[in-house]
């Protein structure tokens, strides 16, 4: 990075950082609002209004949220479909993208071209034949339709992705590998998989996080209480006799929490990812 | 040789994306170059050991292939037949031919989705996009420099809080900002003498929709930044001081680097932000339900309402695929654009 210029502010440039600063600020400002609300009485907000901090620490507003929704049972919910469909998700593409990348099976580009229909597709151009197989098949309101739907989703992209890491996989590897007497099925699990760790640790927490804020399907197909993830488990309570200004407020402070903690736990990981990411 | 490496690690850079990572249908077009392979490259990576040599590694393809067909394929073109067909979804579907197809075409609240979708693309993708490409040229080029990496990152970091919400979080959290009654807004507003100003945000036809766009700009914009000031990385920091050295400002520098620099992410960044405002629900079906009125109806949410609502499956399944249309056309003139673009780039250089 250059140091010349460090000596050479001007008022402009002042001028042009305070305005990024205003506007951090009010980005910043309706999770600041979210806070310092949750932790308000209703009687504490009408009278001291959004602006202020709480009087007292007033924690009623959260437990009626979080016994209303049974705020744990959702948070399973959700870790469990997302992280399932990481999982998933991720070992499908290893295998598309083993047959793409290494095999280099005929018509791959097409094949790739349509794993990516699955990306780009609005979600309700299926809805409703995927709402009546599930059906049928008796996976209705069970999370395991959304986990299903979602690894395929999921993987198209992951396929995608990995497809061309793999496209240029070192070939000494490969070839040294073989000559020891590995089978293919060995050397994808014992070789090619351990040197691409650091990518699909990327996917996987890519694909957690994409599902756990998916929205449509999940409110689709769980339509029982104790089915819903967290975003479905907020959204459809909005209005809802108990949710009074404070409530609302702790509603959407809880739906915030767990993935500004999954961003300050995987941010780490995402950035060493993706220098390591490229595995050549 | 770093040249080529260089798209699979750009396309790893791009952060968790609400709309959906479709993140790189553009890149596609340049990769199918990439595996367009001379017939030295027609075989696998891995010597012919196992059995059935190239063929075998079908077998892997299989789990992928069958999940993909019964996920994608099948709903997709069931979707499509249901679309001639009258259902309530009970009794079977009644093939009806192009009714509903006639029908959508004189449906003013199709319509009037479709406008709003267009209001949608403003609020995520042209807003977003010439705000992005400002803001991650100043934090770059100007705060960067000048005060320091640090401080750039952290202002980057604060923009791109808002993305990293469910979708449905984010517009409960401004829906609640919004709230008529005792809402944030409206306090603060009659807190610094504009009580006037006091207005039923969402529940009004004429700010209703005003609203939904300021949840989507605030959601979105970060996403561009964070994209732009990574492809910056790439540009020559002595092709900017030959510039400045030569007499050009900052407007020009502007103008003639970064702007052709970065010019592949302003496109992937258009397009799968348009392909998530033409799908955005969400946000709609949290705070307004296409109301008040249709004055906020959007394609999905109408295909949604008309599926589970109205129980009119045939014509649910008319509005959702002529979404898939528009986004269909949409994707190949995107691509084509670019192709050409870098056809005229290329032929330049």
């Amino acid at each position: 990075m250059s140091t010349v210029s460090i000596s050479r502010r001007t008022p402009g440039d002042w001028a042009i950082l305070l305005g990024a600063i205003v506007l951090g600020l009010l980005i910043a400002a309706p999770f600041a609002l979210i806070l310092m609300n949750s932790f308000k009485s209703p009687a504490d907000y009408a009278a001291s209004g959004p602006l202020s901090l709480p009087t007292q620490l007033y924690f009623d507003g959260i437990s009626a949220f979080w016994n209303r929704v049974n705020f744990p049972e959702k948070l399973w919910n959700s870790v469990f479909i997302s992280g399932m469909v990481a999982i998933l998700a991720v070992v499908i593409s290893v295998f598309n993208a083993f047959a793409i990348g290494i095999g280099r099976v005929r018509g791959r580009t097409w094949i790739i071209i349509l794993f990516l229909l699955a990306n780009m597709l609005p979600q309700e151009a299926l809805l409703y034949p995927l709402y009546y197989m599930f059906k049928q098949v008796g996976l209705y309101d069970n999370v395991w339709a959304v986990i299903i739907i979602f690894t395929v989703i999921q993987s198209a992209f992951g396929t995608y992705l990995l497809s061309s890491v793999y496209g240029t996989f070192p070939k000494e590897i490969l070839e040294a590998a073989s000559l020891d007497g590995a089978s293919r099925w060995q050397i994808l699990w014992r070789v090619i998989v351990p040197i691409s760790r650091p990518t699909l640790s990327v996917l996987v927490i890519f694909f957690f996080i994409w599902t756990w804020n998916e929205f449509l399907i999940p409110l689709t197909f769980l339509v029982s209480n104790a089915n819903q993830t967290v975003p479905v488990a907020i959204a459809t309570l909005q209005g809802d006799r108990i949710m009074d200004v404070t409530t609302t407020s702790a509603s959407a402070l809880l739906g915030l929490i767990p993935t500004l903690v999954f961003f300050l736990i995987f941010q780490r990981t995402l950035t060493r990812g993706i220098t390591a990411g490229a595995v050549k | 040789m770093r040249g080529r490496q260089r798209v699979p690690a750009s396309t790893t850079v791009l952060p968790p994306q609400k709309g959906r990572p479709m993140v790189t249908l553009p890149v596609v077009a340049r990769r199918k170059g990439a595996l367009k392979t001379p017939a030295a490259d027609e075989q696998s990576l891995l010597p012919n050991s196992g059995k059935g040599g190239r063929a075998g590694f079908w077998l892997y393809l299989i789990p992928g292939f069958v999940l993909f067909t019964i996920v994608i394929l099948i709903p997709l073109v069931w979707n499509i037949f249901l679309s001639f067909t009258k259902w309530r979804g009970i009794k079977p579907p009644e093939f009806i031919g192009l009714e509903n197809w006639i029908e959508l075409f004189q449906d003013d609240k199709f319509w009037m989705s479709f406008i709003n979708s267009i209001a949608m693309i403003v609020a995520m993708v042209i807003v977003p996009t010439l705000l992005g490409l400002l803001i991650a040229a100043m934090l770059f080029d100007l705060i960067g420099k000048k005060f320091g990496g640090k401080l750039a990152s952290f202002l980057r970091a604060t923009y791109y809080l808002p993305q990293i919400l469910p979708v449905a979080v984010a517009a409960i959290v401004i829906g609640w900002i919004l709230r008529p009654e005792n809402g944030a807004l409206n306090t603060i507003l009659e807190a610094v003498g504009l009580g006037g100003l006091q207005h039923n945000w969402l529940g009004s036809p004429d700010t209703a929709l005003l609203s939904i766009m300021f949840v989507m700009v605030w959601v979105q914009l970060g996403y561009p930044i964070v994209i732009f000031m990574a492809a910056l990385q790439r540009v020559d920091p002595e092709l900017y001081e030959a510039a400045e050295l030569d007499g050009a400002n900052w407007a020009q520098r502007f103008r003639w680097i970064t702007i052709s620099i970065i010019r592949p992410e302003v496109f992937v960044v258009t397009l799968t932000c348009t392909i998530a405002a033409l799908k955005v629900f969400g946000p709609i079906y949290t705070l307004t339900r296409g109301g008040p009125g249709t004055s906020t109806i959007v394609p999905s949410y109408y295909s949604y309402s008309e599926f589970f609502q109205s129980q009119q499956v045939g014509y649910g399944a008319t509005i959702a695929t002529a979404l898939t249309v528009v986004i269909v056309i949409l994707t190949i003139v995107f691509i084509k654009a670019q192709n050409r673009a870098e056809r005229a780039e290329g032929g330049r250089s």
